[in-house]
């Protein structure tokens, strides 16, 4: 592992921020911390990087512990929150700012500076000072900067939160290629889902504190290991007793489930039914066009479930009362989660497990 | 802040000297001001009609505030200055030019600069210690720094007679090391140093705390030490809040009196500065001479006030640089 943290804590005051995180990444990966507000990404970033100090367990970077090494000497480019730009410096002095400190000579940190600003594809914007850029800009300058120094490892704290949302988007697939194209070991800080799932080869949630799982998105998509993860990323969601369910009676015990929205179809009273036993009775309460689908929410036993209902069915309207088929769920006891499978679709009642 | 500043020993022209005490050292409150909120450039607001009943109140409030500050300022100032120069050029060069006067003038530049040059130090120092540390007695740290606003200068010299004077605990010290500080200069310093020191780091402290620390992480994080930090990240931006307050440092510092009257012995020549230079003129009843050496000071007021306004403009044409 490239970057590894082994159960790493940190307390403000009685405050737990960070409880136990370990994770680790492999040379060249991009990694996405996500997780909601508060939940401790920016601290574990900050730690990675030595602004703050963990009370225990270890950082690795490249096989070495650095817990007792300079922030500076970790060599690494950190990307603040709000960029945090030298505000009286230019674009150029502001790239120019970590090779001056390394008193790199001055005709190879002009080269450097120009390779830098051609690279984020801002030349003739050198002598321009912060304020005098757009958001955008001001990202690419503060990702320049910290790349000046080629560090081994980059971090980002929530690099595009700053920006509305169809630059983001932009910027997003801009930041994507150039790490992949740098090969260099990244991670970045979001509370993005769509955001890590789109960008990120690993994505690590992180929820008051704790890790609750790291993998590849398609891994934490496809097998999250907790309600949280299920609920986090994707649209589900999560309800109690899953086994009043039709088609559930005779599912695993569990603790509680979370369903998908593709995991979900809606019929109108109209269309044929292939499994008509097991079905719900379901009444449409809320409708949003998505572009390319229709989110439908359908209460059903008093759960509000999520569906995407194609454009090409015949429309819904709330209040109507509707048959909802559930494919499958996923369910969650205290160690495990089950993919299940509706049982009268194809009768298989165990489920199998998955994750962890 | 007018009845110690002036002092009571004699019977003054309290108007005039009140003016002259005000255009010096400035009451404390107009300190807490940032120079980015000046008063009389804001851009008139376009108010609708119906929110015009308030007219007559608005031009009564506005005229009488331009009465009081001719009756309670310019009146006075300009009193100082008529009985100045009220028997032409030649008796107030005289004045001006008097070895006591003179001695008077180096003795306030000083006390000045090394009150403002000690309380510049110290005030970037505790500004920095306090929006960048968390350490245990911020709080009572930041009462302190205010202590001096809210204690009379007469109270403030009198500590230091009580400290280093005759009966003074540090007396016998000082004795032994023959080290003079009541009735010589380092107490007229001292007592300066204390009148003055909250300006600068009161000054500085919003302006720290309201910027973050960010920038310097970062600066640090690239392997900046801490001189390069302070000088090319930190001082950019805190550098005319820095001026302004050293300038209003300066104006209080010249022109305190009460403080400096209890420490000062009132040694002629030796530890007189301007401002108890023209008590003791005015007490031997010369006709000219207070009022000639009052005119200095109102004259080095004028400059100061001059100094700090330039300040004030060149910083709001630096903040467009300010990001958001
Ligand atoms: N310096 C600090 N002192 C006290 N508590 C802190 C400090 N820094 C962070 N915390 C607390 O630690 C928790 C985690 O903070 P952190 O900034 O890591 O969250 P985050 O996941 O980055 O959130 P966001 O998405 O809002 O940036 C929060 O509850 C926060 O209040
Ligand atoms: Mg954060």
């Amino acid at each position: 592992m490239y970057v590894e943290l082994n159960n790493v804590s940190k307390n403000f005051g009685h405050f737990q921020a960070v409880r136990n995180v370990s994770f680790g990444l492999e040379k060249g990966v991009l990694g996405a911390l996500l997780g909601p507000s508060g939940s401790g990404k920016t601290t574990i970033l900050r730690m990675i990087a030595g602004l703050e100090n963990p009370d225990s367990g270890d950082i690795f970077l490249d096989q070495l512990r650095v817990n007792d090494i300079e922030p500076s000497r970790r060599g690494l480019g950190f990307v603040f929150q709000n960029y945090a730009l030298f505000r009286y410096m230019t674009v150029f002095d502001n790239i120019a700012f970590g090779l001056k400190t390394q008193k790199v000579p001055r005709d190879q940190i002009r080269q450097r500076v120009e390779e830098l600003t051609a690279l984020i594809g801002m030349e003739g914007l050198e002598s321009r000072y912060p304020a005098q850029l757009s958001g955008g800009q001001r990202q690419r300058v503060a990702f320049a900067r910290a790349l000046a120094p080629n560090p081994r490892i980059l971090l980002l704290d929530e690099p595009f939160a700053a920006i509305d949302a169809k630059v983001r988007r932009e910027l997003r697939s801009w930041l994507r290629g150039m790490i992949s194209q740098l090969k260099i070991t990244s991670i970045f800080v979001t509370h993005d889902q769509a955001e890590a799932i789109e960008v990120a080869d690993q994505i690590i949630v992180a929820n008051l504190g704790r890790v609750e799982q790291a993998g590849t998105p398609l891994e934490l998509y496809r097998s999250p290991a907790t309600p949280f993860v299920a609920r986090f990323l994707g649209d589900s969601t999560v309800i109690g007793d899953y086994r009043v369910l039709a088609g559930f009676e005779n599912a695993p015990e569990g603790a509680e489930c979370a369903i998908r929205p593709e995991f979900i179809r809606i019929y109108d009273l109209q269309e044929p039914i292939q499994y008509e036993n097991s079905v719900e009775d379901g009444e449409v309460v809320s409708l949003a066009f998505r572009g390319d689908s229709i989110e439908t929410g359908v209460n059903v036993r008093g759960f509000v479930l999520t569906a995407f209902r194609s454009l090409e069915k015949r429309p819904l309207a709330v209040g109507q009362k509707v048959k909802v088929l559930i494919y499958r769920l996923y369910a969650f006891d205290r160690e495990q989660a089950l993919l299940i499978g509706n049982n009268r679709l194809d009768d298989v009642a165990d489920g199998y497990r998955i994750g962890i | 802040m007018s009845a110690a500043t002036t002092g009571s020993k004699a019977v003054f022209e309290a108007a005039a000297l009140e003016a002259t005490s005000l255009a010096a050292g400035g009451p404390a409150a107009t300190v807490l001001k940032t120079p980015a909120a000046p008063l009389f450039s804001r851009p008139r607001p376009n108010r609708p009609a119906y929110m015009d009943e308030g007219r007559l109140l608005r031009r009564g409030l506005i005229a009488a505030s331009f009465l009081f500050v001719f009756v309670a300022i310019i009146l006075p100032l300009a009193a100082v200055l008529s009985r100045a120069f009220g028997h032409g050029w030649g008796p107030f060069w005289a004045a001006a030019t008097d070895l006591f006067t003179v001695r008077a003038l180096k003795l306030t530049l000083l006390t000045t600069v090394s009150a403002v040059a000690a309380n510049t130090l110290f005030g970037l120092a505790a500004a920095w210690a306090l929006t960048r540390f968390n350490f245990r007695g911020q709080g009572l740290l930041i009462t302190l720094i205010d202590l001096p606003f809210a204690v009379s200068p007469v109270i403030a010299g009198l500590i230091f007679i009580l400290t280093f004077g005759r009966l003074g605990w540090l007396h016998p010290l000082l004795t032994a090391w023959d080290v003079k500080i009541v009735f010589a200069t380092p107490g007229l310093v001292l007592a300066t140093i204390f009148v003055t020191l909250p300006f600068v780091a009161r000054e500085l402290i919003p302006v720290l705390a309201a910027r973050g620390a960010d920038e310097e992480q970062a600066a640090a994080l690239m392997g900046a030490g801490f001189f390069r930090v302070f000088f090319e990240v930190t001082l950019p931006h805190i550098r005319w809040a820095l001026l302004y307050s050293v300038i209003l440092c300066a104006a209080r510092a010249m022109g305190e009196f009460g403080a400096v009257s209890v420490v000062s012995g009132h040694l002629r020549g030796k530890t007189i500065t301007l401002p108890l230079h023209i008590e003791i003129l005015y007490n031997e009843h010369k006709i000219t001479e207070p009022f000639a050496v009052a005119a200095i000071l109102v004259f080095s007021s004028l400059l100061i006030l001059l100094a700090r306004n330039i300040v004030e403009t060149v910083a709001k044409k630096e903040r467009y640089l300010d990001v958001r």
